[in-house]
């Protein structure tokens, strides 16, 4: 695999006195695809907070792209997708709106978006599928369509990696499917990605490697294989072998199948 | 009808109160919409009370009222935004201190000062006659500052109020912004006291706002739309106290408040039209089990120049962000 994007060494972190992770060992190459697995509580979600920088570490060390957290400032290489309950306001906002605000990193402040900013903005919400609900309010989306938003904000900073808290918490299958389609695309460009999973989904082929949390620990690291040996999400990850971005969703080979439309080769 | 005639116009103090009408008026909902989009709508009202003291504290002093307003409030603003960001106590219990302590200390101080309730009142709803030419310097530097700031940081301050935690990810200074707003909420606050007053100013950053978000969709849209709706009730509002005589803070809320009633339901029968229009608007390329190509005159093949990517049992290219792959004559979206 290719250089480190992530290093992760002896991380431990107390959320309120409350120790959530014990001395966390955790790396992501460059090109790979990395899902944090576990248990509510297991502290999957705090340890990718930690690496965006939104929880202190109490002892430990994280770096980026090879650079120590503290003195990183490139930060329009990460793209961070939160859980969607973090975004929302009190004033209506359209989708490109809250979209446009992934190239801020890429901004100065008091300068005008560039002709760059507008295209890189559209592309990322054409590529979650929602072209047509772009000067939408996101309160008038869907669950499942709103978090697609959340992801083309973190897609339009043209990130070379995606970090992602749970994306398909409580999103409906359409969606998980658009976004299946979506990941594949980004990591077919080569970059990386890191995702926080309760289930694999239509997720599971994507994934190049499992981390599964236990209380705050590292209790497996290895490739998902099908069946997965251990961990609580081995019934998921077999479920999901039929789901949208698997291989053989739909005919290829034999030319007399009907395709899902009807439509034959 | 006097109001034809203009006559108000002739009155130098009247000028100077309409000009301070027409910065308050942009500048009160300029901050507001960045303080109701954080859920922070009261924040207005707390550093008004807050203010008070500020005034009470010139009264006693002899320094200009003005001033002295600007420095407490900000004060006050920057301590409630500090107790917010930490969490040490909720946000609500903050800004109910700041109230009691805010008038409390006010009215003790005017009270020393040897000032009467009816110098108070003129800082409370305002007073169209008391804008001095000083006043309104100060006032204009300092809501110029507030407008060209809320405009030209806009899509960062949109940002810290819509997620301050991808904010954060992003490596924006969330802190300083969020400080940044609290002050601009806070100068608002002794800008717009002459005009609506300190117990008044919370309507008018609030109020516009609310009657924009009826009738729009976007952030933007709102921003825009809330300036005309705080500025046209502000004008009209000190007009208003001229033949009158009542306190302008009065009847400029009021009359933004006529403004929301008008638009409540022009914005629910444009919400119901909006929802009819509305297709489901997804995109089968994204959403779709089997897509094909929009008219794809391109060969793809190891030397075509695009990314190969393995699928399964066949090969995808990566063309302008979609994934195609050869089925029969034609290619699919995958």
């Amino acid at each position: 695999m290719g250089e480190p994007v992530i290093d992760v060494r002896g991380l431990t972190v107390e959320l309120g006195e409350r120790p959530v992770l014990h001395g966390v060992d955790f790396r992501v190459s460059a090109g790979e695809v990395v899902t944090l697995l576990g248990a509510n509580g297991s502290g999957k979600s705090t340890l990718v907070r930690a690496v965006v920088g939104l929880v202190p570490a109490v002892a430990g060390h994280i770096e980026l792209f090879g650079q120590p957290l503290r003195t990183f400032r490139d930060w329009a290489r990460i793209g961070y997708v939160p859980q969607r309950t973090t975004a929302s306001g009190g004033v209506p906002a359209t989708v490109r709106e809250v979209v446009s605000s992934g190239r801020l990193a890429r901004r100065m402040p008091f300068a005008p978006a560039r002709r760059a900013d507008r295209e890189a903005v559209d592309r990322a919400i054409d590529m979650v599928g929602l072209a047509d609900r772009a000067d939408d309010g996101i309160h008038t989306l869907s669950g499942g369509q709103q978090q697609r938003t959340l992801i083309a904000r973190a897609a339009a900073g043209e990130p070379d990696v995606l970090v992602l808290d749970e994306p398909n918490a409580g999103v409906d299958q359409r969606s998980q499917e658009a976004f299946a389609r979506s990941l594949r695309t980004f990591v077919a460009a080569g970059h990386t990605v890191l995702l926080v999973l309760h289930e694999m989904g239509p997720l599971a082929p994507l994934v190049s490697r499992g981390v599964v949390l236990d209380a705050g620990h590292v209790v497996r690291d290895g490739p998902v294989q099908k069946p997965v040996a251990t961990g609580p999400t081995s019934s998921e990850a077999a479920a999901a072998t039929t789901a949208a971005g698997v291989p053989n969703d739909h005919p290829h080979r034999s030319d007399d199948e009907t395709g899902p439309f009807g439509w034959t080769s | 009808m006097d109001f034809l005639t203009l006559d108000f116009l002739d009155y130098p103090h009247m000028q100077r109160a309409l000009i301070a009408a027409l910065l308050t008026g942009l500048a009160a909902p300029a901050v507001g919409t960045y303080l109701v989009h954080r859920r922070l709508a009261l924040m207005g009202d707390g550093i008004g009370h807050v203010a008070l003291t500020g005034v009470a504290v010139g009264l006693l002093t002899g320094w200009a009222p003005v001033w002295t307003a600007v420095v407490v409030a900000i004060a006050g603003a920057v301590t409630i935004e500090l107790v917010r960001a930490h969490g040490k106590a909720s946000a609500d219990v903050a800004l109910a201190m700041l109230f009691y302590g805010g008038i409390a200390g006010g009215v003790l101080l005017t009270g020393l000062a040897g000032s009467t309730a009816a110098t108070l009142n003129t800082y409370l709803f305002g007073s169209i006659t008391t804008v001095s030419q000083d006043d309104l310097w100060v006032i204009g530097i300092l809501a110029v500052v507030v407008i060209a700031l809320s405009i030209g940081l806009g899509p960062q301050l949109f940002a810290v109020c819509q997620d301050e935690e991808f904010a954060r990810a992003c490596g924006l200074p969330v802190r300083l912004y969020s400080i940044m707003i609290a002050v601009m909420a806070a100068v608002t606050v002794a800008v717009a006291m002459r005009t609506v007053g300190l117990l008044l100013v919370s309507a008018l950053m609030v109020v516009p706002v609310a009657t924009s978000m009826q009738l729009t969709r976007g952030f933007r849209a709102t921003f825009v739309l809330a300036l005309s709706l705080g500025l046209v009730p502000s004008l009209a509002g000190v007009v208003f106290s001229y033949y009158a005589d009542v306190a302008p803070g009065a009847s400029i809320v009021v009359t933004a408040l006529v403004g929301f009633a008008l638009a409540w339901p022009l914005g629910t029968a444009l919400r119901r039209r909006r929802q009819a229009r509305r297709s489901n608007g997804e995109d089968p390329r994204v959403t779709g089990t089997h897509v094909t190509a929009e008219d794809h005159a391109h060969q793809h093949d190891e030397n075509c120049g695009h990314p190969a990517v393995e699928h399964g049992d066949h090969t995808d290219y990566l063309h302008d962000g979609h994934l195609h792959a050869a089925h029969g004559k034609h290619y699919d979206e995958h």
